[in-house]
């Protein structure tokens, strides 16, 4: 039990503070590198949490390819990190303010916490805790059987991002030379001519 | 999951795998020969068009009872054919509208047509959603599609800042939603409609849900462009390229009202007492802002982004009303406004001057001279609009104020009076300028022939609504009947 207390905090720690030093850092390189640091121990997290299937696909996603986006990202646009950040105190007192208006205001909502009378029982409904399947049949049951309308929908959502990013920003290029192999293939023989040249003559 | 839970989707899954179709078909097509764009949208529009069409005959088959599906994500009524309905025309007269702009500007590539269908598709979906998720899943495939086609004119700074602006904007209402919708559940633990129904039932909501509730209204507020989250209306309709505007003022306004008289009436319809006074507000404020911002304007476009937030306002006091007759006022008023809208949209865009289009409301001076046909049937639009009997917005607006004296919301249907004579103001403006000015530089003569019918059919509906007004009275009827048993 006290392994478990003290991977959680060392998890959560580390977590945490990487998240900050993502956003403090100077560099947008380090803060990529703390970023996935940050990723690593939310897996950690996850894999206390019995849920070894979203730590694997946290790893494999979000460090293996999101990560290496953000640093190709990052290595090409050539932004001014410093100049972007250079507004921040002096919006700060203001930005500080309505963030405690809103932290106020979630208290006193929170503060009033109750639940429909059954409500409580239905958000356990929703994720039952079954001892019997893997993670990973239990994701796709939810994913492919019970959610499959939101599935499908997402994944049109996907191709209508994929198209609006085309037809905003795809042009065709003149001057290029394309190969059409019909157009080859049906040329005739009349293209070609067969001449005999005479030996140190030349045409 | 046997094909039961399938069936009622029909049209939705008709509509994707179509898409997907022309998809291929347009890609394949202009590959196949160099400068095929304008070929390639001419047919892929048509065959949208046709697609459209067909999914009309698939909604309305469905149409007898209610049924679920996809673990009741997903609903089939009366109210959600009328809507479908209604929103299947307006894409289709869209696509129609945008031929000749989309040729003449030199951006008639086919992935228009296909993305107007997609925003279709997703509007299907809103109507359809049974489940906070799937609300928000359709809402966003509406939106995404709608983001690129605000900034489909790409060389025209005006159209890209549209986009932008409407994409930043619409990201943070989507935020909103979001929130609300995670207060809903963690409040009720639970985001299917029908169940929240239950669970509110008996008692009154807590605070925590309120809040939550809220959130998702103001969400949903701007998405159908009510005061005060309606800042970005007049931009976009005046940077986007008209047609375009013409599709957003009408079948996404439809969809996005329809989802929140749905929403309002059927998971929170019994704590109605507890979100009323946000939609009068809503409601007060659309009616006043959308008759005195439009008084100002100049460009045609932005008059009418400040007319529909106005007849948004008109369309919410159904709402507030909260029963069956509010919610049959909200839809005859729909149906009425989508014929008005696409009127006077196919009017707007006969307005061009030497092949180019101009948008200002004094290069109409003298129209009723070069083009007296369709001058008279904008003077009808704009009377229409205006709420002048005996045309039809005479009557849209008299059940809509109708409902709410019922209701004894007498306050809200005075204001209402009041702010459709202010209104009445700048649209015969419109009409003085088109017949008691002379041009000093008039308009040119050709007129595209779609858009000749068009709005020959659209002013006939509109001048002769009142001699059978059960043909819209009826279904509309019906379809509140079907929102509020189930």
């Amino acid at each position: 039990m006290i392994v478990e207390a003290l991977a959680f905090y060392m998890f959560a720690f580390i977590a945490v503070a990487a998240g900050v030093l993502v956003i403090s850092s100077k560099n947008p390189v380090h803060s990529v590198l703390f970023l996935i640091l940050a990723f690593f121990n939310s897996a950690g997290l996850f894999v206390l949490l019995g849920a070894e299937f979203l730590a694997m696909i946290l790893v494999v996603v979000y460090v293996g390819a999101v990560a290496v986006l953000f640093m190709f990202v990052v290595m090409m646009l050539d932004i001014n990190f410093t100049e972007l950040r250079s507004g921040f105190l002096q919006y700060l007192p203001l930005g500080g303010l309505v963030g405690l208006i809103l932290l106020a205001e979630m208290v006193v909502v929170a503060g009033g916490w109750q639940s429909i009378a059954g409500g409580a029982k239905l958000a356990e409904a929703a994720a039952p805790i079954v001892k019997s399947t893997s993670n990973t049949h239990a994701l796709g049951e939810i994913v492919y059987t019970h959610y499959v309308y939101l599935f499908q929908a997402a994944g049109l959502i996907l191709l209508v991002a994929m198209i609006g990013a085309i037809v905003l920003t795809h042009r065709r290029r003149t001057g290029v030379k394309r190969q059409r192999i019909a157009d080859q293939n049906a040329r005739g023989t009349d293209t070609v001519e067969v001449r005999k040249v005479e030996v140190g003559k030349g045409i | 999951m046997s094909i039961d839970q399938i069936i009622p989707a029909l049209p939705e899954i008709f509509v994707a795998c179509m898409i997907m179709a022309l998809l291929m078909l347009g890609v394949f097509q202009k590959g196949a020969l160099a400068d095929q764009d304008v070929k390639s949208f001419r047919l892929i529009s048509g065959l949208s068009v046709g697609v459209l069409g067909l999914t009309i005959l698939l909604v309305v088959m469905l149409a007898d009872r209610q049924l679920m599906a996809f673990n009741n994500m997903f609903v089939v009524d009366g109210f959600a054919t009328y809507a479908k309905v209604l929103v299947l025309i307006a894409s289709g007269c869209a696509i129609v509208l945008s031929a000749g702009y989309m040729e003449r500007n030199g951006v008639a590539r086919f992935e228009y047509a296909v993305l107007v269908v997609f925003a279709t598709l997703g509007m299907m979906m809103m109507i359809s959603a049974n489940d906070l998720i799937s609300l928000y899943m359709g809402l966003e495939m509406q939106s995404l599609s709608l983001y690129v086609i605000a900034s489909f004119q790409r060389d025209d700074q005006r159209s890209t800042e549209a986009g932008l602006k409407y994409f930043v904007l619409g990201a943070l209402a989507s935020g909103m939603l979001l929130y609300g919708a995670s207060m809903v559940y963690g409040f009720s633990g639970t985001t299917n409609f029908s169940v929240l129904a239950d669970l509110l039932k008996g008692g009154t909501p807590s605070v925590g849900l309120v809040v939550g509730i809220v959130f998702v209204v103001a969400g949903l507020a701007f998405k159908v462009s009510a005061v005060p989250f309606h800042m970005w209306t007049p931009d976009v309709y005046e940077g986007a390229p008209t047609p375009v505007t013409a599709f957003f003022a009408v079948a996404p306004k439809i969809a996005a009202l329809a989802l929140f008289t749905r929403v309002m009436m059927e998971p929170f319809g019994e704590a109605a007492d507890s979100w009323r006074q946000v939609i009068i507000f809503i409601s007060v404020a659309s009616m006043i802002l959308g008759a005195v911002a439009a008084v100002a304007q100049k460009n045609i476009k932005r008059l009418m982004a400040y007319s529909s937030i106005g007849h948004v306002g008109y369309a919410l006091i159904g709402l507030c009303v909260a029963n069956e007759t509010g919610v049959r006022g909200i839809l005859v008023y729909l149906a009425i406004y989508l014929v008005m809208n696409v009127g006077a949209f196919a009017c707007i865009l006969c307005m061009k001057r030497g092949d180019r289009m101009v948008e200002q409301i004094s290069d109409l001076a003298g129209m009723s001279k070069t083009h007296p046909t369709i001058a008279f049937a904008f003077l009808v639009f704009m009377f229409s609009m205006a709420g002048v009997p005996p045309l039809a917005g005479f009557f849209a607006k008299l059940y809509i104020f109708w409902a709410a004296v019922d209701a004894g919301l007498m306050a809200v249907a005075i204001i209402g009076v009041l702010t459709s004579v202010i209104g009445a103001f700048y649209y015969l403006r419109i009409v003085r300028v088109m017949y008691f000015e002379d041009a000093e530089d008039p308009l040119d003569a050709g007129v595209s022939r779609e858009l000749k019918i068009l709005i020959g059919v659209t002013a006939f509906i509109i001048c002769f609504f009142f001699i059978q007004p059960n043909l819209i009275l009826e279904p509309a009827a019906a379809a509140a009947k079907a929102l509020l048993a189930g």
